[in-house]
This record gives C-alpha cells, sequence and structure tokens, in this order.
C-alpha cells in the first residue's frame, strides 16, 4: 500500500518507460560475474564463475548446460533475488545507463529495476501466480503498481496488457488453478511484459510442457524478442533454444565454455568446445550417445579445465585453466570443419 | 474378503468379446508380457481420465505411448504398474489376470514390474542415502543380503559413485537421483519396464545416458518396456513401436 503511494507520487507520470533501445545496443552487460555461496563447514560452492556476455535489443541469448551448472543462480544474481550467504564478484550492468544489478540496493532494485527494466518470466508460472486471486486481479495490481494508471483507466489497461501475451480475455476472472499449464504461462508473461521492461529474463519457461506447448510457448517469447526486447532465455531444452535464439551460450560447472551463433551452433560447422559438442550429440534427433561421467561437484572444481576428466580430447595442457577467447574456452577445440 | 476382485474379473469376458480388434501379437506363442484390455480408470468414478482402453506389449519388446499432459498416460502406466486399481477393465501380466492392485497386488506380479516416475525427488524417501534406495525394493521382499553385490553393480552401471552412494536425495542433482531410481528399478530384475516420462526434467546427456542404461538392460534380460512421454523424437528413437494416446484412446473406443 505505502509503496504503492510511494510509487504514484514519485512517478505522476507513468515512469518513462525506458524507450527501447534500437536493435543491436546492448540492454545488458554482463562483465566477470561470480557467485559464491558460503556454507556450513567452511564449504565453498563457486556456482558461477567469472561469467562475461551482454544481449541487445531484439535479440535473444540462450543460455543452455545440464541441471546444476549454474544457469539458474545466474538468473538469481541478475534479479538480485540470491540468499544471503552469497557472494557476488564482478558487474552485471543495465544499459544505456542504470545501475549495477549486482550491488543495486533492494530498494532500487524494487522501485525501478524489477518489473521496469528487467521483467521475469518464471520457471513454473501456475507456482509464480497468486491460488487465491484472479488473473485480472493480479494484472490489475501489477499495471497499477508499474505504470501507475489511475482507477479509470485500469480496466482498459489490464485488458491491453492481457492482450499483449495474447491471453484470452474471457479467461481473465479465472484463478490459477482454472488455467492450463500453457494459459498460465501466458498470464505471467503478461505480468512480464507490463512494465515495458526492454530486457526479459524467461528461466526453464518450458518444464514439463508437451512438445507442441514448448513449441507456442518458445514462438510467443521469440514474437516479443522481434517487438524489440532483449531475451535471455534459461534452458536445458536444447530444441528450445534452436528454435528461439539468435546466440547460444553453453555453460559448464559455472563457467561460459562456448558462445556462438545459433546458426552456427545447431548447424554448420557446429559447436567447437568437445562438452557443447557431447551435449548435441546427446539428443535423440542425433547420436543419442550420452557423454560420459558425470558433471563435477561445484565445491570441489578441478583447478583446470572442468570438463577434463569427461573429455575426449584432454591432455597434460587441460591442468590449466582455458581462457574464454574467440567465443570459445578450450585448450583443444574441435576443428571449425566438423568430421562429419 | 471386501475387496471387490470380482469387478475386475468381471469385465473380461465382456471387454474380451467387444474387442473386435484383431491382436497384433496374435502369431506369438509366448504371451504378451502386458496386456491392457478395456482400462478404465480415474480419480473420479463419474469422470474417468482413461476410458476402455487397451494396449499390448510383446514379451522384450519396447512401445512408447505419446501424449500431450494430461491426457491419461500417466494414470495407464500406474494401472500397467498394479500401483492404480482400475475401475474397469483387465491388466494381464504374461498371460495372467492380476487379482489386486498396489498392496493387495501379488508380490510375484508386483515384483515383475519395474517403475521409474518422473519426478524422482517425489519417488524417493528424503531419508535414505541413495544406496539405501536402490536397495529398498531388495530389503522390502527380504532379498537385502542376496541382492547385496548386485546394489553396487547397478549403482556402476547407472553412473554413480561410491561417494554419491552416501548422500541422501537433498544432497544429489535431479539427474543423479533419477539415475538411483532406475537402479532400484533393475534391482529385483524385473521383465517390465514402465518409464513414466523418466526424462522429462533431465538434460540431454543424462536423458541419453539413462536410455542406454534402459536398453542395456534389456538386451541382457529381454526385459519389455512401456515408455510413456511426450517427446516424439525421443520414443521413436526409443521404442519399437510408438502409439498416439489419442488416436489410440478414439480406437479403443470406437
Amino acid at each position: 500500500m505505502t509503496e504503492a503511494t510511494a510509487a504514484a507520487t514519485t512517478t505522476t507520470t507513468p515512469p518513462a518507460p525506458a524507450r527501447r533501445a534500437p536493435d543491436g545496443e546492448p540492454l545488458l552487460t554482463v562483465t566477470g560475474l561470480s557467485v559464491r555461496f558460503l556454507m556450513p563447514g567452511g564449504r565453498d560452492v563457486a556456482a558461477v564463475n567469472d561469467v562475461s556476455f551482454d544481449i541487445a535489443a531484439g535479440e535473444c541469448l540462450a543460455l543452455v548446460g545440464e541441471s546444476g551448472c549454474g544457469k539458474s543462480v545466474l538468473a538469481s544474481a541478475l534479479l538480485g533475488l540470491l540468499p544471503a550467504n552469497a557472494r557476488t564478484r564482478g558487474s552485471a550492468r543495465l544499459r544505456p545507463e542504470g545501475p549495477d544489478l549486482l550491488t543495486a540496493s533492494q530498494a532500487t532494485l524494487s522501485r525501478t529495476v524489477r518489473g521496469r527494466r528487467l521483467g521475469l518470466i518464471p520457471q513454473s508460472p501456475s507456482a509464480h501466480l497468486t491460488p487465491v486471486r484472479t488473473v485480472r486481479a493480479q494484472l490489475e495490481e501489477t499495471v497499477r503498481e508499474v505504470t501507475g494508471t489511475p482507477r479509470a483507466g485500469l480496466r482498459a489497461a489490464t485488458q491491453r496488457a492481457a492482450e499483449r501475451a495474447a491471453f484470452p480475455l474471457d479467461h481473465l476472472d479465472r484463478y490459477p488453478h482454472q488455467l492450463s499449464g500453457g494459459l498460465a504461462q501466458r498470464a505471467a508473461t503478461a505480468l512480464a511484459l507490463v512494465g515495458e521492461a526492454p530486457l526479459l529474463i524467461a528461466d526453464e519457461p518450458t518444464t514439463g510442457l508437451d512438445r507442441d506447448l514448448v513449441d507456442r510457448t518458445v514462438d510467443e517469447l521469440r514474437r516479443h524478442v522481434d517487438d524489440g526486447h532483449g531475451l535471455l532465455v534459461i534452458t536445458h531444452d536444447l530444441a528450445a533454444a534452436e528454435r528461439i535464439a539468435d546466440r547460444v551460450a553453453v555453460m559448464y560447472a559455472g563457467r561460459i565454455v562456448e558462445l556462438r551463433s545459433s546458426a552456427a551452433f545447431f548447424g554448420e560447422p557446429g559447436p567447437r568446445h568437445p562438452y557443447a559438442a557431447g551435449l548435441l550429440d546427446a539428443l535423440p534427433e542425433r547420436a543419442f550417445v550420452p557423454i560420459p561421467g558425470l558433471p563435477p561437484e561445484l565445491d570441489a572444481l578441478p583447478a583446470g579445465c572442468a570438463f577434463a576428466p569427461r573429455c575426449p580430447a584432454a591432455s597434460d595442457t587441460c591442468a590449466t585453466l582455458p581462457a574464454f577467447d574467440g567465443g570459445l574456452a578450450c585448450h583443444h577445440p574441435r576443428e571449425a570443419a566438423a568430421d562429419d | 474378503m471386501t475387496e471387490p476382485r470380482s469387478s475386475v474379473s468381471e469385465s473380461m469376458p465382456e471387454s474380451e468379446s467387444s474387442m473386435s480388434e484383431p491382436e497384433p501379437q496374435a502369431l506369438e506363442i509366448e504371451p504378451p508380457m502386458l496386456e491392457l484390455d478395456g482400462i478404465t480408470a480415474g480419480y473420479d468414478r463419474r469422470a474417468p481420465v482413461v476410458r476402455g482402453m487397451s494396449l499390448t506389449v510383446a514379451d522384450g519388446e519396447a512401445v512408447g505411448l505419446l501424449g500431450p499432459s494430461g491426457c491419461g498416460k500417466s494414470t495407464l502406466a500406474r494401472v500397467a504398474a498394479l500401483l492404480h486399481r482400475p475401475y474397469a477393465g483387465t491388466v494381464r501380466l504374461a498371460g495372467r489376470p492380476a487379482t489386486g492392485f498396489r498392496f493387495r497386488a501379488a508380490r510375484e506380479q508386483r515384483t515383475s514390474v519395474g517403475m521409474v516416475f518422473q519426478q524422482p525427488r517425489l519417488a524417493a524417501d528424503p531419508r535414505m542415502t541413495l544406496r539405501q534406495l536402490i536397495a529398498a525394493p531388495a530389503h522390502a521382499t527380504g532379498r537385502g543380503e542376496e541382492l547385496r553385490g548386485r546394489v553396487d553393480e547397478l549403482a556402476t552401471t547407472v553412473g554413480l559413485t561410491p561417494d554419491l552412494l552416501t548422500r541422501r536425495p537433498h544432497q544429489v542433482s535431479d539427474g543423479q537421483l533419477q539415475r538411483a531410481c532406475v537402479a532400484r528399478a533393475l534391482l529385483l530384475t524385473p521383465r517390465l519396464l514402465i518409464c513414466d516420462e523418466m526424462t522429462a526434467m533431465l538434460d540431454a546427456s543424462t536423458t541419453a545416458a539413462l536410455v542406454a542404461v534402459v536398453e542395456e538392460y534389456r538386451s541382457t534380460n529381454g526385459a519389455a518396456l512401456l515408455a510413456v512421454g511426450h517427446d516424439r523424437v525421443l520414443l521413436r528413437r526409443w521404442c519399437d513401436r510408438v502409439e498416439d494416446f489419442p488416436s489410440f484412446a478414439e480406437r479403443a473406443a470406437g
């Protein structure tokens, strides 16, 4: 309530939703981001290690990797939602001007960043929505809080917000449990889009959905990218990543090991990091062969390349950490001309 | 006995006579490993989620059952694993009709089916270590000592290191826990494996690894497989035959 009035008074006009940057301009620049968790007993879990990337307007970056590789921790760090025992390094700056997401106060994040410059499309929409209120009530509240729309225009603004995410207007008075998975996803997307946030983060938006629904959800997200949003999609679903992304970042044991255009990654010449290649070869439409072994524990990472114990190309050089250079962190990358 | 065993056996003759579709395995001499005959099941008698469905899995055959979420395919899988009592219809395992479901299932029938669920977290007792988890079926059937070596063997097969076996579910990833669940399902050497969305939560590499484990087991033991899922590409690659749940329900109804 107080926050509502505060927001309404500080911004009498709708807070000029940071005008969309022209395509190609970075919206977010992440530099050397690391996240560590201090655990009881002095254990130190390195969940994200020295990650750098940027996302431009009208671009979708997919962050892919095995479960437990640090993808979701990265999303939490960007949203300022890390638990108290987390320590961060590096920076994550909103462009053209904006706070460092890692050091900004919770007040700054909640009043000016989340929902306004950075929208979250959650992993499990039915859990993200409040079960005891209708979609309309939740959308209206968000519209009022974020845009400061006066009561008179609220109903129309809410309907526009629903339409933007293709949420059917005759379902607005339903409760979340009365929605199918696909509609719940659209309701959550509608909430994320209310503030015209130029940058969207989708954390595993397709987990548990069946293939048709994955395709539809992904195509809808892509539409928002084509409208000029920047989008970071975090997923372990490579088929979904291929369908939506302009660029693909492969994460292994907290590090980005390869960052490449989607066309080059999934098509020709294919990935160059042995881990990325192994991940693709595991797909049932490709070789369907697993990568041997298990990913390392994040509290006991080797000093060198974390993938070396599972890597067919590993040598003594791999005991030193390969630098991330030219979109790749590997001492023995596969030849650009893939052998088959 | 108040258990309405008759409701299951009674419906047998009529559902058999109403089955006009020729049995695809009619030439098999061995009875099929799994026969679902006119199964109607669900959670509300007035609105069953599965109506009059039939499905046959021959001995050693791998059948994929494909359908969107909420279509009732998991319910059918639970009926096949004797974990859910249908309102009507017959389940036959290796030619013998199931006489009971859940805790009333005959041990010999129950242990001839291994099941892997979609969400390993919900299928694992959080108090057990992974080793105890894998060994649970052996203890439940009084074969703990006899199968001790088999537990270690299976843990290696599914790719779990000795260090991981001492951990509890909250200390491992979804993929590692699902590996343990697959080992548990294989411990009593089932002749039929039922995998209900086994890999829906997993990344591509873990998916390929677990499918390889199941196929390795099937090739040595000749076990049959019913794989339920919504990933057409995966099931086509994995199974001998893939049935579409809706079309197959229409066929069963028509």
